[in-house]
């Protein structure tokens, strides 16, 4: 097993979902981009613990689930208050605070 | 592989960690209520609950104060120390003068400054019912809770996995807390948007660079990374990788440029009590962490981060103090001070100055720099923004500059109390600004780094300008004639001890600093 290609391979998803999170305007998809950061750095985890032969990374992309979990139920609240107030989740939209 | 599965029951130091889980079951309590308690009773058990976990955390923190007690618990995962023991102390404090202003309800006649019901479509009839039939999210003072036991740990972590958790565990609940204003509901929506979608962008940057640390040292802990550092066996870029992302997270909360631009529209957009809370006790805590992953982990590495970190100082206190000229409101403003603010005080982080590289015992360093300047920073915030709930007009405040011109005339104890913290925000003696800056430029200078204190005093003149702009435009100016209502409501007493120990403070520890300065150096040593 040659640790880089996963590396490499994590190293893309992560840029996806930064690309991801600066293009797109719709603060749902925006909110998956960040999801697939957050499952790339899982991938990182998985493969350096199999490298170093710990269980630490493994331990560590349990947490990162949890996390993700609690993140998706206080976004989603958000992004639900957001749609109900304006009907839209555009990110564009929110531009009310500014100079 | 049996080795591998066998788990050892791990030791925890109970009574050391006594603050964080303190709060941490107060919050839990907090959420018991209600579900258990009925309605009328709710706001009641939730301020007795809330205050009496603080206060016994406080209590319990000072049973536990001195270098005999400090050590690294919980199986090396925390790290109990002076600079912890002083920043839970400082969150702690700051925290119950912070609830005292959620808990206001005479400002808005009878009314808290969260919205009746977050669900309710802004102007909608449900809303307007829910308004008139005295409905309240009393959830506030739980969310507080849960976020400062995560505030407590996150300085105190001493591994990259609980600083990861911790860091959650305080952004979460500040997400929710900065949507719920009872007035400009719109603006307050947008706030909690922007700021958790940047804010879990940037806790998704933090874990990437924790999965490279984790990669090149192969544990999270930053004894471990630290050593791995002193005896490379892996590719430098991991390492350099991993670390500039870990600070990108960090600086974030800090609100550190080029990474503040949450910061004005977040301040703006929150519930007041809020913006004040997270202004104070979310930079404590993201300062804790910053000063404990440079200095621990990243200790060898000090030349490679030092430059940058002074370049990003410079950026902050640059742009904070620029913008600041330009702000319309008074949340803005204040909310471009706090990131001029974040540069003042990462000057300290650049010098470096601990024992370690050279501080002699007994004088002060960084750590008791950072820890007076953000005592001085706290008690002026919370006594500021105490002052900005205060001034209202007919829908809530009235926080356009416009409508503070002429206060003084009409208010002088509450403007001069303002003109106070704003001359202690700008560092002008004998208020508490003034030492805590030199502390901290102190610090830098003794790590080596004269250029940028030069820099930094030149831009506190700068602050200077938009602090007294302030001043001005309360006691110099005529009321524009177009404002409409502004009057000054009669506070409760919550925000009047906010508003009264933030202004005696100012000027106590700008007078006799040597108390607390003390303190502060008599914790300032990290253990790893």
């Amino acid at each position: 097993m040659n640790p880089s290609y996963y590396v490499i391979l994590a190293a893309i998803l992560f840029t996806i979902g930064i690309v991801g999170f600066l293009v797109r305007k719709n603060a749902l998809v925006v909110f998956m981009s960040v999801e697939l950061m957050l499952n790339s750095c899982n991938l990182l985890f998985v493969t350096f613990s199999r490298v170093w032969g710990n269980l630490a990374g493994q331990a560590m992309s349990f947490f990162v689930m949890v996390v993700a979990a609690a993140e998706v139920v206080v976004g989603l609240s958000i992004i639900v208050m957001i749609y109900r107030a304006r009907r839209s989740a555009s990110v564009d939209n929110a531009s009310l605070l500014k100079f | 592989m049996t080795t591998l599965l066998e788990i050892a029951a791990p030791t925890i130091e109970y009574r050391l960690l006594g603050p964080v889980l303190i709060v941490f079951v107060g919050a839990c309590l907090g959420v018991l209520i209600e579900a258990l308690v009925p309605r009328q009773w709710r706001d009641e058990g939730q301020m007795i609950v809330t205050v009496m976990s603080l206060v016994a955390s406080i209590v319990v923190l000072w049973r536990t104060w001195g270098p005999g007690w400090r050590t690294v618990g919980a199986m090396g995962a925390v790290s109990i120390d002076g600079p912890t023991q002083i920043i839970w102390l400082l969150i702690l404090v700051f925290s119950l003068l912070a609830t005292l202003l959620f808990a206001e309800r005479k400002l808005g006649g009878g009314v808290t400054s969260f919205t009746p019901m977050a669900a309710a479509v802004p102007n909608s009839t449900l809303e307007r019912d829910a308004a008139a039939a005295r409905v309240e999210h009393t959830e506030v003072f739980p969310l507080l809770l849960f976020a400062v036991s995560g505030m407590l740990l996150f300085p105190a972590a001493n591994d990259l996995l609980l600083m990861f958790v911790a860091l959650e565990i305080f952004s979460l609940p500040l997400y929710l807390l900065s949507g719920l204003a009872r007035y400009r509901r719109l603006l307050s929506h947008e706030a909690a948007l922007k700021y958790f979608l940047l804010g879990s962008l940037s806790s998704a940057i933090f874990l990437f660079g924790a999965a490279l640390l984790y990669g090149y040292s192969g544990s999270f802990s930053f004894a471990v990374i630290d050593a791995a550092i002193a005896a490379p066996s892996q590719s430098d870029a991991l390492v350099v990788t991993g670390m500039v992302l870990v600070l990108v997270g960090l600086l974030f909360k800090l609100g550190a440029v080029p990474f503040h631009s949450w910061t004005p529209d977040v301040y703006q957009g929150a519930p007041t009590p809020v913006t004040a809370f997270m202004a104070v006790c979310t930079k404590l805590a993201a300062i804790g962490a910053l000063v404990r992953i440079a200095f621990v982990a990243f200790g060898g590495l000090r030349w490679e981060w030092q430059p940058v970190v002074a370049g990003i100082a410079i950026l902050t206190m640059l742009v904070g103090s620029v913008l600041a000229i330009v702000a319309k409101d008074i949340k803005r403003l204040l909310a471009y001070s706090s990131i001029a603010h974040a540069g003042f005080i990462l000057t300290a982080v650049v010098g470096a100055s601990t024992p370690e590289s050279g501080l002699p015992v007994g004088q002060i360093g960084s750590i008791a720099g950072i820890a007076f300047y953000m005592t001085a920073y706290g008690f002026a915030t919370l006594g500021a923004f105490g002052i900005v709930t205060m001034v209202r007009g007919a829908a809530g405040e009235r926080n356009d500059l416009v409508a503070w011109q002429g206060l003084g005339k009409k208010h002088p104890w509450i403007a001069s109390a303002m003109t106070l913290f704003m001359l202690s925000f700008a560092g002008i003696p004998p208020t508490a600004g003034f030492i805590g800056k030199w502390a901290v430029f102190s610090a830098a200078w003794r790590g080596g780094y004269w250029w940028l204190v030069l820099v930094a005093v030149l831009m506190s003149l700068v602050a200077a300008y938009f602090y007294l702009r302030v001043v001005v435009a309360m006691f110099f100016s005529e009321p524009d004639p177009e404002v409409g209502d502004v009057h000054v409501a009669v506070p409760g007493i919550g925000t009047t001890i906010v508003v009264a120990t933030g202004a005696v403070m100012s000027v106590v520890l700008g007078i006799v600093p040597g108390w607390v300065l003390d303190l502060a150096t008599s914790a300032s040593q990290l253990l790893r």
